[in-house]
């Protein structure tokens, strides 16, 4: 229980994927004019992330790794499927983000109408592709470990987003110099951000 | 004075639309307004609804950090002497220490009111006061022996990065003293951390006494070597290395009940903040698993910058939350924040700085959920009222 509690604080926090390793930037940067359409972003992306990774993770274990096909045929124990890991990776994420994006239409069709072209585009972002594979890399042991991270770093790139937001809706009162107005303090805003979170690299748990 | 206001008041009409001096308007209007009480109100930008202005407000912090930052000076010169074992008296301590500080103060004042004046300057709008605290603290949380370029550079980017790209005074999400040391600790860590950066001299390589260190208590801490710190009196007093200002918790209070007695500091953040590190105190007293964890909850405000950040730096009214319930949360997690950060992350020794940037970024947050949740409770307590 610890463990997984340790591995939801490093992904969330020390591992942020936003402040260590700078992915899923794109929609990060778009989408997070006002609070509420960034919460409704988050909440996907925390979504679709404790979905595709332990799915991933699933896929990874019994089809891609070297022998994992083993429990088809013994015949198989010598195949190494690996090099396929991107190409199964995206096409889960894909079909994952298909069925968020059927359920936010049915359910909430102002924040489909908000988020616009970026949920779909969840599908590339580089955040849930960079989930599966860090959790690959890693070589989490088992399906909680898997699961556990995949929600710890939705739950990260949902705390950046909607702090991040929230400041920006604050800057719309401030006299930001013309040409730094919008995506400039934007970007300059997510440097410093990052140096904030700093704070945590290093805490070994 | 009268002589000095008249004189003034004839130079006035070349800086005025049309004068000779116009394009320096901003800087005359800087000056004017820092020795005479404005008789005009502002218009735009930050302000507050108060009888005095923003620089009077500026001129009490400063007043406020006198004490820390004399203290400071005098306990440059003393923990210099203990390292040489040399026996000076209070003046000759104080004029060493005078003479190490002052420059840092000056490079600070004077590389972060250029860039202010050039920036009001270009952009035709009231020089902003806020560099007067900021320029003031930036030599007081810094070690003395740190270069004087290292210091210009971090000034210079907490003032365009951290400041005037947000427009200015008023508008920053992050503290810019804060901003300047963080920018020092990660670009150039061996000038800010360590155990020979705190006293002055020491890096140089000069004769020091056998068996002196100049490990901060913090990081005897760190390092486990309880039974080495110095006593709670003298950590308390402030005769300790460290940062210049951060030493003298007596200064430190000192200052602390001028801000609150003036109400410019805001007591609710120093008082949650106090609150926040006791709770993390206390819980690690609880669950302790090492020595550093073991060491009393209370004994972590008088160690490093505890206290000086929860009083001049977190009580910051711009990058702090602005809303009072927020204030009492933004408080509390920042200092519950520095202590987690002081005792789990071996990376850091102090924890303050990063967890007051840190709750920087979230202030923003906390403000808007607590005006969410006032528009909420208002609206269900009007629909009371209209139902009944």
């Amino acid at each position: 229980m610890e463990h997984l509690i340790n591995i939801f604080v490093k992904s969330a926090f020390i591992d942020n994927m936003v402040f260590a390793y700078f992915l899923g930037m794109c929609s990060f940067l778009a989408v997070s004019k006002t609070v509420k359409t960034s919460i409704g972003l988050g909440i996907a992306v925390i979504f679709v992330m404790a979905i595709t990774v332990p799915v991933n993770y699933l896929m990874n274990k019994y089809l891609l790794l070297p022998g994992a096909l083993k429990w088809l045929d013994p015949e198989f124990a010598n195949l190494d499927l690996s090099f396929l890991s991107f190409i199964m990776f995206i096409a889960v994420i894909a079909s994952i983000v298909q069925l968020v994006e059927m359920v936010v239409e049915k359910f909430s069709p102002s924040l489909y109408n908000a988020l616009g072209i970026f949920l779909p585009l969840i599908a590339v972002n580089c955040a849930i592709l960079g989930g599966s594979l860090f959790m690959q890399e890693r070589e989490y042991e088992t399906l909680s470990e898997a699961t556990v991270f995949g929600l710890g770093s939705g739950v990260g790139w949902f705390l950046a987003i909607v702090s991040i937001a929230a400041i920006r809706e604050r800057l719309k009162y401030s006299d930001i110099p013309k040409p730094l107005r919008g995506l400039g303090i934007a970007f300059i805003l997510t440097g410093l951000m990052g140096i904030a979170f700093m704070s945590f690299m290093g805490i070994k748990l | 004075m009268k002589a000095l206001r008249n004189y003034i008041d004839k130079i006035k009409p070349q800086f005025q639309k049309g004068g000779r001096f116009e394009m320096f308007h901003s800087t005359f209007d800087a000056f004017e307004t820092f020795l005479f009480v404005p008789n005009t109100v502002t218009s735009k930008g930050s302000h507050i609804r108060d009888s005095i202005d923003l620089k009077r407000t500026m001129s009490m912090v400063i007043i406020a950090l006198i004490p820390a930052m004399l203290f400071g000076m005098w306990n440059v010169g003393y923990q210099h002497v203990l390292s040489i074992g040399a026996s000076w008296n209070f003046w000759e301590t104080f004029w060493y220490g005078f003479f190490k500080v002052l420059p840092l103060i000056l490079v600070s004042y004077g590389v972060g009111l250029s860039i202010e004046f050039a920036f009001a300057q270009s952009r035709g709008h009231e020089v902003n006061e806020g560099f007067l605290v900021s320029g003031l603290l930036v030599p007081l949380i810094m070690p003395v022996d740190v270069p004087l370029w290292m210091l210009a550079i971090a000034t210079a980017f907490a003032v365009i990065i951290g400041k005037e790209v947000f427009g200015g005074t008023g508008y920053n999400v992050f503290n810019p003293a804060l901003l300047a040391r963080a920018f020092l600790f990660f670009a150039y860590p061996s000038h800010m951390s360590g155990d020979k950066v705190w006293i002055a001299g020491l890096t140089s390589g000069k004769d020091v006494v056998d068996g002196f260190s100049g490990a901060t208590p913090l990081a005897k801490a760190a390092a486990y070597q309880i039974d080495k710190m110095p006593s709670a009196y003298d950590m308390f007093m402030g005769f300790i290395p460290g940062s210049v200002g951060e030493t003298s918790k007596l200064a430190i209070l000192i200052g602390a009940v001028f801000l609150i007695i003036t109400g410019i500091g805001s007591w609710k953040i120093m008082v949650s903040v106090f609150g926040g590190g006791l709770a993390a105190g206390l819980l690690f007293n609880a669950f302790a698993v090492n020595p550093y964890m073991e060491i009393p909850a209370w004994q972590h405000f008088i160690m490093g910058g505890f206290a000086f950040g929860a009083v001049f730096m977190a009580t910051d009214p711009v990058s702090a939350s602005h809303t009072e319930l927020g204030k009492w949360i933004y408080g509390f997690l920042v200092g519950f924040l520095a202590l987690l950060v002081r005792v789990l992350n071996p990376a850091y020794p102090e924890g303050m700085m990063l967890a007051i940037l840190f709750m920087n970024v979230f202030a923003p947050l906390i403000d808007y959920y607590v005006v969410e949740a006032n528009i909420k409770r208002r609206l269900k307590r009007a629909k009371k009222v209209a139902n009944s």
